[in-house]
């Protein structure tokens, strides 16, 4: 039995946010004045006070010709067509799912834009919505697309295709929807070992990557058996290797989770959460993400 | 309880990685997560503690004030315990977080139910007349999972910071009894909290047992053990939680390993608390000046066995 650690009380000076690329970001508080100039239309997240642009959210200023808008930092997921999400299934109503995806609405999910089991396509009957619980119960995980958007902002998801669908074993890290990146894919098999949904809602999903891609079933059946050693190991790196990037506000996509995950191989799994630990490790990984843009 | 809805996947997943030692954030069964300590962050109280234990987030302030002694007991103070829990989730609010206050208000009872875990006597002013009630608020600011353990953490860590007025009592010739403060705000009694015991949680999840449980543990654990313990290994009291059922065999087991873990680490762990406590009493200005602008926090991490 080891002794307890401790350390030592130590004031703790926020990372250095790095050298900026291209032009400063202009960050604002609720309050703040954006400019006085009284051309420019207001957007979302400002309001005009005594002819000045007031900034309502704290966020990063964005100008697109006369428009200006404020995006928030910290804000619950909006929704927009095309994107990858991870969501937990809260209800099932009658002919449809409501999704949890960190949005401000629940997202829906229509029994008719599901896949069923085995990808067959047919018009679902009145038996598939007395079967709906067998599909997908209270709890389930699923990855899906956004397909539509309802005028209130609630998302529509569908999951039409075989890449998506019923989630099995893994580890779920729920962050910020603003740290993760948008990129052309978000499955993700990394050469660790595991595979990775970065899922635009800030739903992330890591779990170990199956061994054959094309009896994919629909995505329904769960493999139910346990997950190696090694694998396990894998998916607990990854998975603090993601919080500590979220500790520090670094955006989340492939090459910074595995330049993390690099940078964490000389350390024990469960010394990552250490904030000295943390420290390091994220500052390795960002140099060497400065060092690849050249 | 506050608690998460969990796919019976991820289920699975969590109960074989605690049978193979290897949780899903890569600590061992019987490893805790990094726990911070700062105390007196509550100026108008007469001590407070705030422990964040991952991502549960405790605040406890403990008030003392004047009251009668209870007639079982006219030589000594007493304890009252408070918690609220409504600050953490809107289904907490009103009635729902009542029940869990009151839950754990009642543990806390039991756990100081000991008569060696405070010195009471030394609360007292006048016999049958006046002593101290030392009112302790816990504030429920964020549940992220193992509470109980966070909770005593957090209330020890406050006995240890409050600091009560010596009073003098002084008798007039009518016989009105008149109570003198004194002038000098660092004339205090602390209390010793050596004895004061801490509360260790046991989930059973599957076949293996795990201390300080996330959400998403608990979600899969049908039965848990409460045990609180004593520096000394002497366990004042012991309560059982959960839907499911425990085998004798493994309760006695899991004491077991709870006295054991107990005598080694805390020991160490409070030697750690009173060392970095002390040196901040020599210059009593430190923790205002920290709290103000560096926040001071003193940070213990249980590397394998946690008192």
């Amino acid at each position: 039995m080891a002794a307890v650690t401790r350390g030592l009380p130590a004031v703790r000076e926020p990372l250095d946010s790095g050298a900026r690329r291209g032009g400063e970001k202009h960050l604002v508080a609720p309050g703040d004045t954006i400019t006085t100039d009284t051309g420019y239309m207001r957007g979302h997240g400002t309001y005009v006070e005594d002819d000045k642009l007031i900034a309502s959210v704290a966020g990063v200023v964005e100008r697109v010709n006369k428009l200006v808008c404020v995006r928030a930092l910290k804000a619950r997921y909006n929704g927009e067509i095309g994107d990858i999400v991870v969501g937990r299934i809260t209800e099932v109503q009658q002919k449809r799912w409501k999704v949890e995806t960190n949005s401000r609405l629940d997202s829906v999910l229509l029994l008719s834009s599901i896949n069923l089991p085995g990808g067959e396509l047919r018009r679902k009957s009145a038996e598939d919505e007395l079967a709906m619980r067998d599909y997908l119960q209270e709890g389930d995980l699923i990855s899906a697309e956004v397909q539509s958007i309802f005028s209130d902002g609630a998302v529509s998801l569908h999951t039409r295709s075989l890449k998506y669908g019923k989630l099995g074993q893994g580890v779920l890290v729920q962050v910020s929807p603003s740290l993760v990146k948008r990129q052309k894919t978000h499955f993700h098999d990394l050469p660790c070992g595991a595979s990775v949904i970065l899922g635009n809602n800030g739903f992330i999903w890591i779990y170990p990557t199956p061994e054959q891609k094309d009896d994919e079933a629909g995505g329904y059946t769960s493999n139910l058996e346990p997950v190696p050693l090694s694998d396990r190991e894998v998916i607990s790196r990854l998975r603090n290797c993601i919080v500590a990037l979220v500790t520090h506000k670094m955006m989340l996509f492939d090459t910074s989770i595995l330049y993390c995950y690099e940078a964490s191989l000389p350390h024990q799994i469960k010394d990552i959460l250490k904030p000295e630990v943390t420290e390091e490790i994220v500052l390795e990984a960002r140099q060497r993400l400065l060092d690849l843009e050249g | 309880m506050a608690s998460v809805v969990l796919s019976e996947a991820e289920k699975l997943y969590i109960v074989h990685g605690v049978q193979e030692d290897l949780r899903v954030d890569g600590r061992g069964c019987e490893d805790y997560r990094c726990a911070e300590v700062e105390t007196d962050v509550v100026s108008n109280t007469s001590g407070s503690a705030r422990v964040k234990l991952g991502e549960t987030d405790i605040l406890v302030g403990i008030k003392a004030e004047m009251g009668t002694p209870k007639l079982e007991k006219p030589d000594e103070g007493y304890l009252e315990f408070f918690v609220d829990c409504s600050s953490n989730s809107p289904e907490l609010e009103g009635r729902g977080g009542e029940e869990l206050g009151t839950d754990i208000a009642n543990t806390l009872y039991r756990v100081f139910s000991c008569e060696n875990s405070v010195d009471l006597k030394s609360l007292c002013i006048n016999a049958k007349e006046h002593c101290w009630v030392l009112y302790v608020d816990v504030l429920l600011l964020e549940c992220g999972g193992n509470i109980f353990d966070a909770i005593s953490i957090a209330v020890k860590a406050a006995l240890f910071n409050t600091r009560i007025p010596k009073v003098r009592v002084l008798e007039d010739e009518e016989g009105t009894k008149e109570i003198e403060l004194s002038d000098d705000p660092y004339d205090c009694i602390r209390l010793n909290v050596d004895e004061v015991p801490c509360i260790i949680t046991l989930s059973k999840i599957g076949y293996r047992h795990v201390v300080d449980a996330t959400l998403q543990e608990e979600a899969c654990s049908l039965a848990s053990l409460l045990i609180s313990v004593t520096s000394k290994g002497a366990i004042t009291s012991m309560k059982k939680v959960g839907k499911g059922s425990l085998d004798p065999e493994s309760i006695f087991e899991m004491m077991e390993f709870m006295i054991q873990s107990t005598r080694e680490a805390s020991r160490n762990k409070m030697a750690a608390v009173l060392g970095q406590y002390q040196s901040s009493a020599q210059f009593p200005l430190t923790s205002t000046w920290d709290r103000t602008e560096s926040r001071q926090v003193t940070s213990h991490r249980p590397s394998e066995d946690f008192g």
